[in-house]
């Protein structure tokens, strides 16, 4: 009989080898799945993992791609693994993510055609301030009133999807775009175009800011106050007000600083690879940064390490689609899959898998 | 009576019962027997094996090795369904009561067969009131008097006619009125032949009850001898192997008020709390105050308002005569309040964390471990250490978790990593609760140490004993009001008792 | 805009069917909560069943099989949920969102031969007697019989938690794990079938969205569905009317913003649209002003029996 026996502390080892396994796994379940779509299961690997980085042909289009794809589930898996860290469940990055985008487009093309400098800095500004604000209703509510974050979060995803839709073909849209919906392209702007700074990297601005972010994350979690309050709130929380640890300020610390990211990382897409405001610019960032997250063990590097390989599945993905008619959710699944590895395996960490011990009657 | 016409008599007979779990062994080839009617004392340190014992009668612990006999029957059972259906009940140390429920609720989950819902309500009433235990078969157990919540585990256990009862520390939430209360309950029990198997370490409780006791140590049976023939002193020396080191204190002037409390109330945060009401008090420099009272009257709350993890709504707390009514937690560590609440995991220390950052965890402001936000872990590594030399807390280093020590060496930790912070004021909640023996004479006498230098120390306790030997004035919590404080020379049983606020919850039933 | 467009009985009769998806979800959840266990892939269990119960309703042209199918689907699935918190001991909220993720995954990936088929119809009971009372008839009693499915689960439900001996073991799981262990109960399986419960009830109401409500299979047609059903839950306190009051008046809200959509009223179609989420967080902060009372005093917490 196997018997779960809980370790006196958590093991370093496994925590961080769990998630080496639980890519192993989810790439033998996957590939189990790509065959029984009909798809050959390696070559799916494969196109999948390596090809988008090494492969002649595609290599080349594919590479810079790994960090535009990257930069934003980097930076808002940063900002949430803060809030998950210490218990604080933002799960609604996707529309913070939607209003910093709304918000940061609308500054810019408010002083369209204007050539100043100070264009992008401000609608930086304004997209932070947007899903910053926007992760404020949550924060404020729970504050005051108690209210589960959780699903208000997820609520104003719907709401924010809602105000996109109405946007892009109303106050944002594009005058001169023949009834089009959508905004203006920010190509054709360069003051508030979010440029590619070393070019043929894929390197932008929101690049940079999910470095950063990462940098920052770090040093606030292993040498700085807030962050061992934050890491304390999760272990134990009343530990935490024992530790005079202020709930409210730590509740709006952690959904405000997640919300601002998301919503960095909305605007940089907007003004940047998704280049206008559409119904459907956003792709679903905000929910796969939570898988991020989780696969980084809410740790900044980790995350850095599981933007990175998140990135490569999308590309990866897009390349099987072209190449094996593999089906976009296909690549989702695929996904999820690799999120349930991962907290399957999570329990090695926690505990020692031992056998022939039948404790418990 | 002889060991062998014990045996030949028994009720239950245990024979080898062995149990190991990784890096200990619980219990070590115990044999006993208990008889028909009698009341059977388990005595032992925590940590000597006794729980790990009654869970295997109960069918919760599978044993290693050994067999039991019932009624000249072999005897393992594989739950405690089984075990009840065998007439072995159980009344938990820790009430395993389900708070949102009824207590017909309760008492029906406890049960094999209950019977329809009425006819349980008017069986509970009656055999309540047969035992002398009213209780009202409608009320949320989560609104009952820790003895009220004793008594549905009990009149759960009775209502099943059981042959054996094990009661595991029954006494430790009861005021002197309410054990009298439940001593009568039990005399009659055996007096209709039911067994009792009685687990504790209060010795003059022992000594009242049981005819006949099995002394533990270490997982083994060291001892058995009649209770009622032998000394407090010499069950307690049965029990710990050696004579106990009982603190010594120098007699000090107490000093100018360094705490004060005027008229404080405050609403308990959670829901089946207790709020405390117009708390006065006073603790002067060079003295310990006790604080008594059963476990739920206030304890936790109280120590939370002085913490400044909770807010009074009224009145005003003063340190050293500065107005710290509004302070948050580290305001009062930095003017020198320092605190040990009573829960170790989770609440003085996170269990997941090392003990580093358990150190910063209180020791932050005094202590100087952070500058300007960043932490100076090498300071704050320095300062563990030093907790771990001073407090002999055994363990591998600081870098280990504090879920990873032993309940003793975590309160040692604890106590330690707040007298060393050189306090003004110290106020602990059960100090030495689950801790054994040696660590708790250890830490009993650290803070007599500390008042002897000059500081006001509170102990919050519900181990009377405990308090008796620490304290220079006493004072209990009863329903969240504080009692007025009497030197502790010369106190006796009934006052403390009627401090305590007498029995608790006659309204019921 | 014509308000007189939009007839009030037609209006209280579709909040019937507009309700039945969600009431399905939040009375399955209620029951997984109240079992101490806090499941947040009731989306991705509900596109699950809504996606299995269209495909299997097309196939086999039976609406009821395809039903059958979109339970079994749901209870599978949160059965992966049920292993993963239960045996495994995984943090509750991070596998139900991965259950959410990895059910839209799942059925984007069944669905995409289906889009744009037409679902099996599925008859309406016209009750006899009772379907021709004047204005109750027309309301109550000529709907399709998911609808009396759906009320006869959240009766029974109650009888079932209220007045068995069952109901009592799975309240006193929720409520304390360690105590229901301590008394001989068997935390984890009574968990793991109100688990699978929960899941059935999602997957039922997901296919109620594919097969009668729309009718037909669109990527993601469950738009929150399983999240608003979670909000009912806490909207309720975890009692099953109360369960059934938040679902009628949720169904209430978005019939009546569908109406007003369909009748052109002067707000814009978006701000109609979102309306049902942001009522949902105005009920969620009322609820939260009044305290979360009757919340299951084990919820969410792991479970892991030591000895």
């Amino acid at each position: 009989m196997i018997h779960l026996e809980k370790r006196p502390q958590p093991s370093k080892f496994w925590a961080g080898f769990t998630p080496v396994l639980a890519v192993i796994a989810t790439m033998i379940a996957g590939g189990i799945m790509f065959w029984m779509l009909g798809k050959p299961p390696l070559e799916a690997i494969r196109t999948i993992f390596w090809d988008p980085l090494f492969h002649e042909t595609f290599g080349p289009y594919s590479r810079p791609q790994l960090l535009v794809k990257a930069g934003p589930l980097i930076l808002i898996a940063v900002g949430l693994s803060l809030g998950f860290r210490a218990g604080i469940w933002n799960i609604g990055a996707e529309g913070q993510y939607i209003m910093g985008a709304i918000c940061g487009a609308a500054v810019g093309l408010a002083f369209y055609p204007s050539d100043s400098v100070l264009i992008f800095p401000a609608m930086v500004l304004a997209g932070a301030l947007g899903g910053w604000a926007w992760a404020m209703i949550p924060g404020v509510l729970k504050v005051k009133f108690g209210t589960n974050e959780i699903l208000v979060s997820l609520m104003l995803v719907y709401v924010a999807e809602n105000l996109l839709a109405s946007v892009s073909q109303g106050l944002l849209k594009n005058p001169e775009g023949m009834g089009f919906p959508g905004s203006r392209n920010f190509r054709d702007f360069p003051a508030a175009y979010n440029t590619e700074l070393i070019s043929g990297t894929g390197m932008h601005w929101g690049v940079a800011a999910a470095f950063v972010a990462v940098i920052f994350a770090y040093i606030l979690l292993t040498r700085h106050m807030l962050g061992f309050q934050v890491r304390l709130t999760g272990e134990a929380p009343r530990a935490a007000r024992f530790a005079g640890v202020n709930p409210t300020r730590l509740i709006l610390f952690c959904l405000g600083t997640s919300g601002a990211l998301a919503g960095l990382a909305g605007l940089f897409e907007v003004s940047g690879p998704a280049g206008q405001v559409t119904i459907d610019f956003n792709s679903g960032y905000g929910f796969t940064a939570i898988i991020v997250a989780f696969l980084g063990r809410l740790h900044p590097i980790g995350i850095l390490l599981a933007g990175l390989l998140m990135a490569l599945t999308y590309i990866g993905g897009e390349l099987a689609q072209l190449m094996l008619g593999l089906p976009a959710a296909a690549i989702q699944m695929f996904q999820g899959m690799l999120m349930f590895f991962l907290l399957a395996m999570d329990v090695l960490s926690h505990y020692r898998i031992r056998l022939n011990t039948p404790a418990t009657v | 009576m002889t060991g062998d016409t014990r045996h030949q008599n028994a009720l239950l007979t245990l024979e080898g019962m062995t149990k190991a779990y990784p890096g200990v062994v619980a219990n070590d080839q115990v044999s006993f027997s208990i008889l028909p009617g009698e009341v059977h004392a388990l005595l032992g340190e925590n940590g000597a094996g006794k729980s790990t014992l009654v869970k295997m009668i109960y069918g919760l612990v599978k044993p290693d090795a050994g067999q039991m006999t019932l009624r000249g029957e072999s005897f393992a059972p594989v739950n405690p369904a089984a075990a009840r259906s065998s007439g072995v009940t159980m009344v938990f140390q820790h009430f395993s009561l389900f708070d949102a429920l009824s207590v017909a609720e309760n008492i029906s989950l406890g049960m094999d067969n209950p019977p329809d819902r009425r006819v349980l309500s008017a069986r509970i009433r009656e055999v309540s009131q047969a035992y002398g235990l009213p209780l009202d078969p409608h009320r949320v157990v989560g609104d009952l008097s820790a003895g009220e919540r004793q008594r549905v585990e009990i009149i759960r256990c009775l209502l099943q006619d059981p042959k054996l009862l094990i009661m595991d520390e029954p006494t430790s939430v009861l005021t002197p009125q309410e054990v009298d209360i439940l001593f009568k309950t039990l005399r009659k029990l055996t007096a209709e032949g039911t067994a009792i198997l009685y687990i504790s370490h209060k010795l003059e409780e022992i000594r009242t009850l049981c005819e006949h006791a099995t002394v533990l140590r270490l997982g083994k049976v060291v001892d058995t001898c009649d209770p009622r023939e032998k000394s407090a002193r010499q069950l307690a020396e049965m029990m710990v192997g050696d004579t106990l080191h009982v603190p010594s204190r120098e007699a000090a002037d107490p000093g100018p008020v360094a705490l004060s409390m005027t008229d404080v109330s405050m609403k308990s945060p959670s829901e089946f709390g207790t709020d405390l009401r117009n708390i006065s008090l006073e603790v002067r420099k060079g003295e310990v105050l006790g604080i008594g009272g059963v476990a739920g009257n206030g304890q936790d709350e109280l120590l939370a308002v002085l913490s400044g993890e909770g807010r009074a709504q009224t009145g005003a707390i003063t340190l050293g005569g500065d107005d710290i009514t509004l302070l948050h937690p580290n305001a009062r560590r930095a003017r020198g309040l320092l605190t040990a609440p009573e829960e170790r995991l989770g609440h003085s220390a996170a269990p997941d964390m090392s003990l580093t950052e358990n150190a910063l965890l209180t020791g932050a402001v005094r202590e100087k471990l952070v500058d300007r936000g960043f932490l100076k872990w090498g300071r704050t590594e320095d300062f563990a250490r030093r907790i771990i030399t001073a407090f002999d807390v055994r363990t591998p280093g600081p870098d280990n978790a504090a879920g990873s020590l032993s309940g003793g060496n975590l309160q040692k930790f604890v106590i330690g990593r707040e007298v060393l912070q050189r306090p003004d004021v110290l106020v602990v909640n059960q100090p030495t609760w689950g801790v054994d023996a040696s660590a708790a004479a250890a830490i009993r006498q650290s803070l007599l140490d500390l008042a002897h230098h000059g500081a006001a120390v509170v102990v919050i306790s519900q181990d009377l004993d405990e308090l008796m030997e620490v304290a220079d004035r006493f004072t209990a919590l009863n329903e969240g009001r504080l009692a007025d404080p009497v030197p502790t020379q010369g106190l006796d049983v009934e006052t403390i008792g009627l401090m305590m606020g007498g029995v608790h919850g006659e309204t019921a039933a | 805009m014509d308000l007189g467009q939009i007839n009030p009985l037609l209006l209280l009769a579709s909040l019937m069917v507009a309700a039945t998806p969600i009431l399905l979800a939040a009375i399955g959840e209620a029951v997984v909560e109240k079992s101490g266990v806090l499941n947040l892939g009731v989306e991705g269990m509900m596109i699950t069943g809504a996606v299995v119960g269209f495909a299997i309703g097309v196939n086999t042209g039976s609406p009821a099989i395809g039903f059958v199918a979109a339970a079994a689907a749901g209870a599978a699935l949160s059965m992966l949920f049920g292993v993963l918190v239960l045996y495994l001991m995984s943090n509750q909220v991070a596998t139900g969102l991965g259950l959410t993720l990895f059910g839209l995954g799942l059925s984007s990936l069944i669905g995409k031969p289906y889009e744009g088929l037409k679902a099996p119809s599925m008859a309406k009971w016209d009750i006899p007697v009772l379907g021709d009372i004047p204005i109750l008839g027309p309301i109550l009693f000529r709907h399709d019989p998911m609808v009396y499915v759906s009320l006869i689960i959240v009766a029974a439900t109650w009888y079932v938690l209220t007045r068995t001996r069952a109901g009592l073991i799975l309240r006193g799981v929720g409520e304390n794990h360690d105590a229901a262990h301590a008394l001989g109960y068997k935390v984890v399986r009574v968990r793991l079938m109100a688990i699978a419960f929960g899941g059935a009830c999602a997957g039922l109401g997901g296919a109620y969205v594919s097969l009668v409500r729309v009718p037909q299979w669109v990527e993601g047609m469950t738009a929150g569905a399983g999240w608003i059903a979670l909000a009912i839950v806490v909207f309720a306190s975890w009692r099953p009317w109360r369960v059934l009051l938040g679902a009628y008046l949720f169904g209430g809200i978005t019939v009546l913003q569908l109406n007003l959509q369909a009748a052109g009223a002067a707000i814009p179609v978006e701000i109609l649209a979102m309306s049902p989420y942001i009522v949902t967080i105005l009920v969620l902060v009322v609820i939260s002003l009044r305290g979360n009372h009757g919340a299951p005093g084990s919820l969410g917490r792991i479970f892991h029996a030591t000895h």
